[in-house]
């Protein structure tokens, strides 16, 4: 039976984050109401988890930073089968970068206490960075894999992990405790079913502020943040356009002929 | 640090597969000897491998004053672990400025763990990189429709990673010289993550990097079928298969095939974006193609003014015409 903390982050959806736009006049971000959903890549770590669970056995606690909101997202992953969640809210930790994101995170897993697996998803669609499951993995002073496609062997000292990299991919065998970043090959992630919701109304969500992790305000948020934002530009890379008009068959008439002419084909 | 220095030293994570220096590490010491020169200080660089003493001097021509140099079988391969306490012990006694690292596999890796435990900031794939007035490293990404700078003002070292092909090839001056410090490596190291093989494909598409002409689809294409009308495009024309995040969000390819800050930058003579707005985050991957066309089914689509040629139209229909016409001019040419 393994303990496995899984980490899920609550970002705006990614089909509408592109209503998130730097005002050109103020240079703040006018942020728009984009509703908060669970991170792609984040079902993905939490269905290596569930798979884990169902075929090894295993406890296994969701864990997100966020705002009071972000507790939807938590709630989720109880009804797709988590047995404990915690959500990390504090006013303390907004503005975090990712180093204060996984400081926090880190504070957040040493107090749930067990944990033999960390799950991540390799980015996340808003941030992007995919440094939070390493600098976790830092903090712990574990190791980490990151762009895991496949779990090969799950055995309850050391798993072997087959994860990507440029045109190929690397077979590992790595002793737990262990961090592991998932992509999109790894599973297909189940989607939420009735009974899991009726399930996840049982458990409960445990809140935990700065105060809670034992941690100084000035580590976490804005402020236990090394990096800031110290300017924004609205530049963008422009040519003349020139639209192409017509019929159908005419604008693909057109196109093939530049592109002959061109002797691309 | 030299005594004429005005502040710790540059540092570039030197990247070699099977032996060999990779690229982007020549790409990132010709950017990084530019700051150096700005800021008045030594540029170092860190090269770990297993009988690479021979790969020094392309380091020097490129622009290092100062290779460190781990040679031992322990670090033939990139090792998380010991790569990384390398790194951070010589980061805790040489105090460098700035470190910069290429966003490779192992980069992507290495470069969130020595920026964690050596207690300091990270900006991930940036595109450009400047000193500001306060003599601080800005590093630039695009963002929200725009590009942001972020900075790191007060922990060192200042630390970023930049995709493959942001910055050009430096000049090599073949004559150059500079100093080879060797590292006291472990003969044996007895890690916690054991590599028991690595596996290169054979690449069958062409590659996106050296494409003469590059295809690249969106969420667009609507479905799998959609995607697979845009590739089939591509394989008509011989051209590489890109694509946008959101096409690797659905699964409908893999993310080596995606183009722009956090995947490929590419360079072709002729690029067509099909069913993609034209987020920068995408184009900044593109802006040296030589010639842009933009399909798109939405006349206000903001890749409109992005590129030199836009075709409104729906692509599920329009990308099945243009490969007949092809097929069709192709045959014509044959029988004349
Ligand atoms: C930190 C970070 C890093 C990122 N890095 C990258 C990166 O490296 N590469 C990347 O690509 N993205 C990246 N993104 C994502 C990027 O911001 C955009 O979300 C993405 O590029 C948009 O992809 P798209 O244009 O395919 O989709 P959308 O923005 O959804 O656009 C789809 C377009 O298709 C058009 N369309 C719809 N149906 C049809 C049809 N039938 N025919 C023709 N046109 C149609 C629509 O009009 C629309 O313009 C990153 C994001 C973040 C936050
Ligand atoms: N605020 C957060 N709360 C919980 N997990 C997070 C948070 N931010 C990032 N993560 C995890 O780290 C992964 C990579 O995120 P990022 O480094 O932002 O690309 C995500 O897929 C999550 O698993």
């Amino acid at each position: 039976m393994y303990n496995i903390v899984v980490c899920v982050k609550a970002v705006p959806d990614p089909k509408q984050a592109d209503q998130i736009r730097i005002d050109p006049v103020t240079k703040t971000l006018k942020r728009s109401e984009v509703p908060l959903v669970l991170n792609p890549l984040d079902k993905n770590a939490m269905e290596a988890a569930l798979h884990i669970k169902e075929t090894r056995g295993a406890f296994l606690t969701a864990i997100s930073m966020g705002p009071p909101e972000a507790g939807n997202i938590v709630k989720e992953c109880l009804a797709l089968g988590a047995d404990q969640g915690i959500l990390l809210s504090d006013r303390a930790f907004a503005g975090a970068d990712t180093y204060a994101t996984a400081f926090t995170l880190a504070k957040g897993i040493e107090k749930i206490g067990r944990y033999d697996v960390i799950f991540c998803g390799m980015a996340s669609s808003d941030g992007g960075t995919e440094w939070v499951g390493p600098q976790i993995a830092a903090f712990l002073g574990m190791p980490v894999v990151t762009m895991v496609e496949e779990l090969t062997d799950t055995g309850p000292e050391s798993w072997k992990v087959k994860a990507c990299i440029e045109n190929g991919y690397r077979l590992m065998q790595v002793k737990l405790p262990s961090v592991f970043t998932v992509t999109r090959t790894l599973n297909s992630p189940r989607v939420l079913s009735f009974s899991g919701i009726i399930k996840a109304r049982k458990k409960q969500i445990l809140c935990w502020s700065a105060r809670d992790l034992g941690i100084a305000e000035d580590m976490v948020g804005l402020s236990g943040s090394p990096t800031m934002v110290s300017a924004m530009t609205t530049r963008s890379i422009r040519r003349q356009v020139e639209i192409i008009n017509g019929t159908s068959e005419e604008k693909a008439e057109m196109l093939m002929q530049k592109l002959a002419d061109a002797g691309l084909i | 640090m030299k005594k004429e220095d005005t502040c710790g030293p540059i540092w570039v994570f030197a990247e070699q597969e099977e032996g060999r220096i990779q690229d982007i590490s020549l790409q990132l010491i010709g950017k990084a000897r530019a700051l150096a020169n700005e800021l008045n200080t030594t540029l170092e660089v860190i090269l770990l491998g297993d009988r690479i003493k021979d790969q020094v001097q392309p380091l020097f021509a490129a622009g290092t004053d100062r290779v460190y140099l781990g040679d031992a079988p322990t670090l033939s391969w990139y090792q998380p672990e010991i790569y990384t306490e390398i790194i951070v012990s010589l980061a805790d006694e040489k105090k460098p400025e700035i470190v910069l690292i290429g966003s490779t596999h192992a980069g992507r890796e290495l470069a969130p763990m020595v920026a964690a435990r050596l207690k300091t900031g990270l900006t991930a794939h940036c595109i450009d990189l400047t000193i500001n007035e306060n003599r601080i490293l800005e590093q630039w990404i695009p963002a929200y429709g725009g590009l942001i700078s972020i900075t790191c003002p007060k922990n060192r070292p200042q630390m970023a990673t930049v995709a493959r092909g942001v910055f050009p090839r430096p000049h090599m001056d073949e004559s150059r010289q500079g100093e080879v410090v060797l590292l006291e490596v472990p003969a044996e190291f007895e890690g916690r993550i054991q590599t028991l093989q690595v596996v290169r494909r054979k690449q069958e598409t062409v590659p996106l990097e050296s494409a003469a002409i590059v295809i690249a689809g969106g969420a667009g294409a609507g479905n799998e079928e959609g995607w697979r009308q845009i590739a089939d495009l591509a394989q008509t024309l011989h051209a590489a298969l890109g694509c946008t995040r959101p096409v690797v969000d659905e699964g409908w390819t893999g993310h080596e095939t995606m183009i722009g800050q956090s995947g490929k930058m590419v360079s072709p003579e002729l690029y067509i974006g099909i069913g993609l707005s034209g987020e920068l985050q995408h184009l900044i991957g593109v802006v040296n193609a030589k010639v842009m066309v933009a399909v798109n089914k939405d006349a206000r689509a903001p890749v409109f003014e992005q590129v030199d040629y836009g075709i409104v139209e729906d692509c599920r229909t329009f990308v099945p015409l243009l490969i007949e016409k092809i097929n069709a001019y192709r045959s014509r040419r044959k029988g004349a």
